[in-house]
């Protein structure tokens, strides 16, 4: 559903955040990518929704190529695409609920978002995914009020009513304790499963996306170094990521099998 | 390197003797620049005066104790002026602020190269030129009145909360607003869930901090003729009538107090 | 847990920014009966503004050939003495103001100085540049004296308070710090508290030489000495060019002072 081809950006300082990425997501399908800071996880996800410009490479989100778009015609594939964000980007100064209906803003026009006219239907279903992710009664609450689960539920919620065919998150536990944290991975990966999502997620815990993901991808400097299951995640496929370092303890089911390499 | 070899003895100074030699030499210079402009000064001032002054200022109090309450009753209307001056100046202000500041903004301007330019531009002209001035200038083009003073304040006040708002553009999260254009939303969509309410605050204070200054500067347009109670300022001093002087300074002192500490509170009710 | 059933079908309206609904329409009703009022109160005379739109032209015409040849001597004159006027007066309100800012920090200073101190500055800050002008010109007769008292007498309260301010914030473990080693209070002053403060006094100071700048260039309209005086000729006598000259120069010069305490606060920090 999701196609990279060659996708490459170079930024202006001359650091070559991606080299030629190439990956193929079918429908349905949640992935983790995970990889060293810097390895280009964020601009990976940006240059999916074009919030940063790739250099070169196609973008295939169905059968429509992102890449070639109008701004307006993007518009209108972003509002297909679902983003969570690290730090949840929620617009501070709104209401749980602005924050929520904001994920219609494709779908509505100027003044009917300005005052807030949004349609009954995306209202109901702005309280009901706010329920299913047990934030209903805070509808009316200020955003900045909110503890820091509390928030990335409404970041959800926000990717969710855009009904996407895709949910780009990055690094959705970040800011979060290792409870929340988990809380967070499940309900992201029930939702997806709920729906029929395929999600790519950004996340440097290696222990939580095993947990919850059904397909890993390695990322470093640039390009991809691993590709397949959680369980296929040893040591050895670790250290050609990461670099070497002790694995023994992040991995959660260590299976110690001679040469396991991917 | 501030530390000095003596006979095997290291001895801490705070300067080397270049950096001593230097600072001496910006004092000395200071303090000659400033003697310079004292001496300036004390040429153009016939010395006669001064040495009279405390007599004179001692005759104008004599002359402007009491002051005459009852002309009190005269000054309603001016003082009324005074405040739609100065209200009306400030709303005219921050309609004419806000797409210059946004036009200003790094983060929001439609071009670096062009319009940013000219939007810097209308702020440095507008805030360098003193109301008074400005008021000058109108009363020559449209001719005296309140209107003259609500322009003069408007226009004054343009370029001072463009700054200040700009300024607030340019400091919030982009995150936020990367999530707003994450969600597919138009130009102005963006700019209304993602940028405004971040510097809504931030303008709310510019308001009421602007529109506190601007009373103060509205009491004193009348006195080259652009209302509100200037005007009578100016008419009483030019017949010398000290009492009624006084009376209108204690009115304009109350004006500042007070509108100082009605912008206390709305900030402190909005922030 | 609220029931998603009671929300579900209705309306929702963003909760008003004001609570209570009959503030909230007393606040909106009074401030646009305000709006009108003010309005209907502000006489224009349209056919005067209509005529002077002509004027108007002239006026942005001029600024595209500002005269500064007729009248030079007048413009230097003036020029030189705004300049004068408004680095003595800084020097003298910084001086000043450095120990009433002392005196007016509650941390600093005991209650009796402390009100004494802040009773000053609310004296010099109520009152207008413009107002102390007049009554400085009626005092010491015409003159850049007067304006110099002026200046100087505005600059102590607007510095005097920010700076106070400061040293009310500033950080007390550091000062502690310093008295706990058994200085007196001047070496205190000198080493836990001078330290903290020093960028935001030059800075303010910077900030302050601009804004006297400019009001030297208004105290000549009362005879407080300084370029306004050459300006409001120009504009009496309707010589547009010449106005067009000397406001150029005033926003040339405030530019470069900007620039100037740009770059210094830019060191000092």
């Amino acid at each position: 559903m999701l196609r990279l081809e060659k996708l490459v950006k170079t930024y202006k300082t001359g650091d070559q955040a991606l080299k030629a990425v190439d990956l193929v997501v079918p429908e349905g399908q949640v992935l983790a990518l995970i990889g060293p800071s810097g390895a280009g996880k964020s601009t990976l996800i940006r240059c999916i929704n074009r919030l940063v410009e790739p250099t070169s490479g196609k973008v295939h989100l169905g059968e429509v190529d992102l890449t070639s778009l109008s701004t307006a015609a993007l518009r209108r594939q972003r509002s297909r695409m679902g983003m969570i964000f690290q730090e949840y980007a929620l617009v501070e100064r709104l209401t749980v609920m602005e924050n929520v209906l904001s994920g219609r803003l494709g779908y509505v026009g100027f003044w009917r978002s300005f005052l807030r006219k949004f349609p009954q239907s995306d209202i109901d279903e702005a309280f009901r995914l706010l329920d299913r992710v047990g934030m209903a009664h805070m509808s009316d609450k200020r955003a900045d009020e909110l503890s820091g689960g509390q928030r990335q539920r409404v970041g959800i919620c926000r990717a969710l009513i855009q009904n996407p065919a895709l949910l780009l998150v990055d690094e959705p536990t970040a800011s979060l304790d290792p409870k929340t944290s988990r809380q967070i991975m499940r309900l992201i990966c029930e939702l997806c499963k709920e729906r029929g999502l395929a999600a790519i997620i950004n996340i440097h815990d290696v222990a939580l996306a095993q947990m919850f993901v059904q397909r890993v991808i390695g990322l470093r400097f640039g390009a991809v170094e691993f590709d397949g299951l959680p369980e296929e995640l040893t040591p050895d496929v670790l250290t050609t990521i990461y670099g070497e370092e002790d694995w023994e303890a992040t991995i959660e089911n260590v299976n110690d099998e001679d040469g396991a390499k991917e | 390197m501030p530390v000095k070899d003596l006979n095997d003895q290291k001895i801490w100074r705070r300067r080397t003797s270049r950096e001593s030699l230097m600072h001496w030499v910006i004092w000395l210079i200071g303090v000659a620049i400033f003697a310079y402009c004292w001496q300036k000064i004390s040429a153009s001032t016939t010395w006669f005066f001064v040495w009279d002054a405390p007599r004179i200022a001692d005759d104008i109090w004599t002359r402007a104790t009491p002051p005459k309450w009852s002309y009190i009753t005269q000054l309603g209307k001016p003082i009324w002026d005074t405040l739609n001056i100065a209200t009306l100046g400030t709303i005219f202000a921050l309609i004419a602020a806000v797409p210059v500041a946004f036009l200003a903004a790094r983060n929001t301007t439609p071009s670096r190269l062009v319009i940013r330019p000219i939007a810097l531009l209308i702020i440095v002209s507008t805030r360098s030129i003193n109301s008074l001035i400005w008021a000058l200038l109108l009363i020559a083009i449209i001719g005296p009145g309140v209107f003259a003073g609500v322009m003069a304040i408007a226009i004054r006040s343009i370029g001072f909360c463009a700054k200040l708002l700009y300024e607030a553009i340019e400091e919030i999260d982009e995150t936020q607003v990367e999530a707003i254009t994450a969600t597919g939303a138009s130009r102005w969509q963006i700019m209304a869930y993602g940028i405004v309410p971040q510097v809504l605050p931030a303008f709310a204070g510019i308001a009421v901090f602007r529109w506190d200054i601007n009373i103060r500067e509205s009491t004193v347009l009348g006195l080259v003729g652009a209302g509100g109670i200037g005007l009578q300022l100016s008419s009483s001093l030019n017949v010398l009538a000290w009492p009624q002087v006084s009376l209108i300074l204690l009115v304009i002192l109350a004006a500042v107090i007070i509108s100082e500490w009605v912008s206390a509170k709305v900030r402190g009710a909005i922030i | 847990m609220s029931d998603i059933s009671t929300h579900i079908g209705k309306p929702w309206k963003k909760p008003p920014f004001v609570q209570r609904a009959w503030l909230r329409w007393v606040l909106l009703i009074g401030f646009s009966a305000y709006l009108i009022a003010a309005f209907l109160t502000i006489e224009v005379n349209w056919m005067r503004v209509y005529e002077g739109l002509d004027r108007g032209k002239q006026f942005i015409l001029a600024f595209t050939s500002p005269d500064f040849s007729s009248r030079s001597g007048d413009i230097w004159e003036g020029m030189i003495e705004s300049i004068i006027m408004t680095v003595a007066s800084s020097v003298v309100g910084i001086i000043i103001s450095i120990p009433i800012a002392l005196g007016a920090a509650r941390n600093i200073a005991p209650l009796p100085i402390y009100l004494i101190c802040r009773s000053i500055i609310a004296i010099s800050r109520a009152l207008q540049e413009i107002i102390v002008a007049i009554l400085l010109v009626a005092i010491f007769g015409f003159g850049p004296l007067a304006g110099f008292l002026t200046l100087s007498f505005a600059t102590i309260g607007f510095l005097s308070k920010l700076l106070a301010e400061d040293i009310e914030s500033m950080d007390r473990v550091q000062a502690e710090a310093i008295k706990a080693s058994g200085a007196k209070w001047a070496q205190w002053i000198n080493y836990g508290v001078q330290p903290q403060v020093m960028p935001r006094l030059i800075g303010l100071s910077i900030y302050r030489l601009d804004i006297n700048f400019r009001e030297s260039a208004i105290l000549g309209l009362v005879g407080a000495g300084g370029i306004g005086a050459t300006l409001n000729t120009a504009f009496d006598r309707y010589e547009y060019d010449t106005a067009a000259a000397i406001l150029l120069l005033i926003i040339v010069i405030v530019m470069a002072l900007e620039y100037l305490s740009g770059i210094v606060r830019e060191r000092v920090q």
